[in-house]
């Protein structure tokens, strides 16, 4: 309100005598207003973060005396070795890693296997109609806001049946299952948009359907494959309840350990492992965030305005 | 333009085809390649979405216990979970932390995407610093929040220990407020993503707009008001479908935060279910609740898919 009314007089006074100090006086008033309020928010969003990273850093008896947002006195590393290593959920005392290479072992063939069979799938939606195809993507995409809950029964009747319950196979095949609304979207819009005269000129050179799909649409739409990985990845690592239904404690992805160690009743609280803990969790998605950047935004976009 | 091309392939038909005569036996096999690779999709809608969902409707009127049994009792299973008290709580948390996420994450992401399309600097920075939240999972989402409410050690003791000894913060210790200690921690999560989706939608907004307000000389947060916030209707629309979404199926977040407590002042809907199926062996009752899940979804869903998609399709 106040740097409209500031800017028209301004303006008008820029006519008169042109190249004033104009620009100057507009940044200083509105955008105390605009960076303070930007800054108050970015403290709000930072701090946890903060917060984080300074208590997995103190000792215990230092936590208990000052309060959690002064850094640490003295920095230790040692709850990040026992929250890796020797923190204890229920009988197992092996730590975090057990369930950090569970999750590597869920996340990398899902994301292959999610990725190859709605990319190929999109391909056929886009280049290869066939009757009936777009009922199916409708039921899909229709299927993406059902309550998973709703499905979570059947499916490990399904599992159990084929004798994949509670085996990191079974749970691979359910990311792949949930994962494809939202990657099939994706990829058949991409393909959508690539000139449909390339498609063309391939066929007409006898280019069949995996020929075409090999050589001239993959190659094509690697970035589209970027931000696929980035949207599975960051998904299926921060996946809880699919983890705690269709694995055993054996195989519990990360974020079900993570939760377990926390939230565990006996013994002393140690907060700094805890805490430690948290972040060696959510370090493979803020890498993967930091490091793609817009992509992820894209991926964001992509999901939810198309979705 | 896609549209005509999409179709033109399939009629051609495989190389196979057009040598036989007779058109009949091959109509199945004609884009053969294409229909074996929807093969996934065709069985995730049909078995997934739509089998289990059936399948999960008609258990629900089952009294199935430990094991899925198909003796149907009628109405018994929503009769009990409308009864009982955990469900009850579990709605009006729901309706509590879903109506104020709504609200809040509207405001707080659309103010910020406001702030930030006033072509400042280090707007990527600070997008990202706003948007980091949501690349991490809601368990530890939860566990940070639940140690930075911790009354003993977090914001309550530091403000105390700051000279205001009467100063009382713990959401997750106090029944009444457990809810809203849960709703900051999905605001931290969440509003990035609202944000972005508002930010999107300001950009699509034509310059041209701007300069015209501004050469009528409207007031800026009219400008906002009257003309930006009635012609971004549809991010709003996409915005709304996709929090609630994510709302009925706040399950995570809650386990690593509270667990439910204190008591079960904090349960939900979706852990309801979890606890129903995987805890108490009491199928039914799991089934009869996500079914009402179901269709508090189905209420927002239909509605706007309608309007979204059911009227292009006529088009076409």
């Amino acid at each position: 309100m106040d740097s409209s009314t500031a800017t028209l007089p301004a303006n008008s006074a820029a006519r008169a005598e042109p190249r004033g100090r104009k620009p100057q006086r507009r940044l200083s008033r509105r955008n105390i207003i605009i960076y303070g309020t930007l800054t108050v928010a970015a403290i709000y969003y930072l701090l946890p973060l903060y917060v984080m990273v300074v208590t997995s850093l103190k000792g215990m008896p230092e936590i208990r005396l000052g309060n959690i947002f002064s850094p640490p006195l003295e920095i230790t590393f040692e709850p990040w070795v026992k929250a890796w290593a020797t923190a204890c959920t229920g009988l197992n005392c092996d730590g975090l890693s057990r369930g950090f290479w569970n999750s590597v072992r869920i996340t990398i063939p899902s994301v292959i296997l999610s990725i190859l069979v709605a990319s190929v799938n999109g391909y056929a939606l886009a280049n290869w109609r066939f009757k009936g195809a777009n009922i199916f993507f409708t039921i899909l995409i229709v299927g993406a806001f059902i309550p998973y809950q709703v499905m979570l029964y059947p499916i490990v009747i399904i599992l159990r049946e084929i004798g994949l319950y509670g085996s990191l196979t079974g749970l691979v095949i359910v990311h792949t299952i949930f994962g494809m609304p939202i990657l099939t979207l994706l990829f058949r819009n991409y393909f959508t948009s690539i000139p449909e005269e390339l498609f063309k000129a391939a066929r007409v050179d006898g280019a069949g359907f995996w020929t075409i799909y090999l050589r001239i649409m993959l190659p094509m739409s690697l970035p589209i494959f970027v931000v696929a990985m980035i949207i599975q990845v960051t998904g299926i690592w921060n996946d809880f309840l699919f983890g705690v239904v269709y694995t055993g404690p054996e195989t519990y992805p990360m974020t079900v350990q993570l939760n377990n160690i926390v939230n565990s009743t006996q013994g002393v609280k140690e907060y700094n492992v805890n805490m430690a803990a948290t972040i060696i969790t959510g370090l493979v998605p803020l890498i993967i965030y930091f490091i793609s950047g817009k992509l992820f935004v894209r991926g964001i976009a992509a999901g939810a305005v198309k979705g | 333009m896609t549209r005509t091309g999409g179709n033109a392939p399939p009629v051609r038909g495989s190389a196979g085809g057009s040598r036989m005569s007779s058109n009949r036996p091959i109509r199945l096999f004609r884009n053969l390649n294409a229909k074996i690779s929807a093969i996934p999709m065709i069985a995730t809608a049909l078995v997934v979405f739509v089998g289990g969902t059936v399948w999960t409707i008609i258990y629900s009127f089952t009294n199935s216990k430990l094991l899925p049994r198909a003796k149907f009792v009628g109405l018994d299973q929503y009769e009990r979970l409308w009864n009982s008290n955990k469900w009850l709580i579990s709605i009006e948390n729901l309706f509590i932390f879903g109506i104020c996420s709504l609200i809040f994450s509207f405001i707080i992401g659309f103010v910020l995407a406001a702030l930030l399309d006033q072509k400042i600097r280090f707007e990527d920075t600070f997008r990202s610093i706003f948007l980091f939240p949501f690349a991490l999972s809601f368990i530890v989402t939860g566990l940070v929040w639940q140690w930075l409410l911790n009354p003993d050690f977090g914001i309550q003791s530091v403000v105390r220990s700051l000279g205001w000894e009467s100063f009382d913060f713990d959401p997750l210790y106090n029944a009444n407020i457990v809810i809203y200690g849960i709703l900051i921690a999905a605001l931290w999560q969440g509003t990035g993503l609202v944000m972005c989706l508002m930010l999107a939608g300001l950009r699509g907004i034509d310059e041209d707009i701007w300069k015209a307000a501004r050469v009528d000389g409207i007031p800026m947060w009219k400008t906002y008001l009257f003309i930006v916030i009635p012609m971004m209707r549809p991010v709003f629309i996409t915005a709304v479908v996709i929090i609630a979404s994510g709302i009925v199926r706040v399950y995570d977040l809650v386990v690593a935060q509270t667990s439910g407590g204190p008591g079960i002042a904090s349960e939900v809907p979706a852990k309801y279910v979890y606890d129903a199926m995987f805890l108490s062996q009491n199928l039914g009752q799991g089934f009869a609740a996500s079914t009402m899940m179901l269709l508090s979804v189905a209420i927002v869903v239909i509605p706007w898919a309608y309007l979204e998609f059911g009227g292009r399709k006529s088009h076409g």
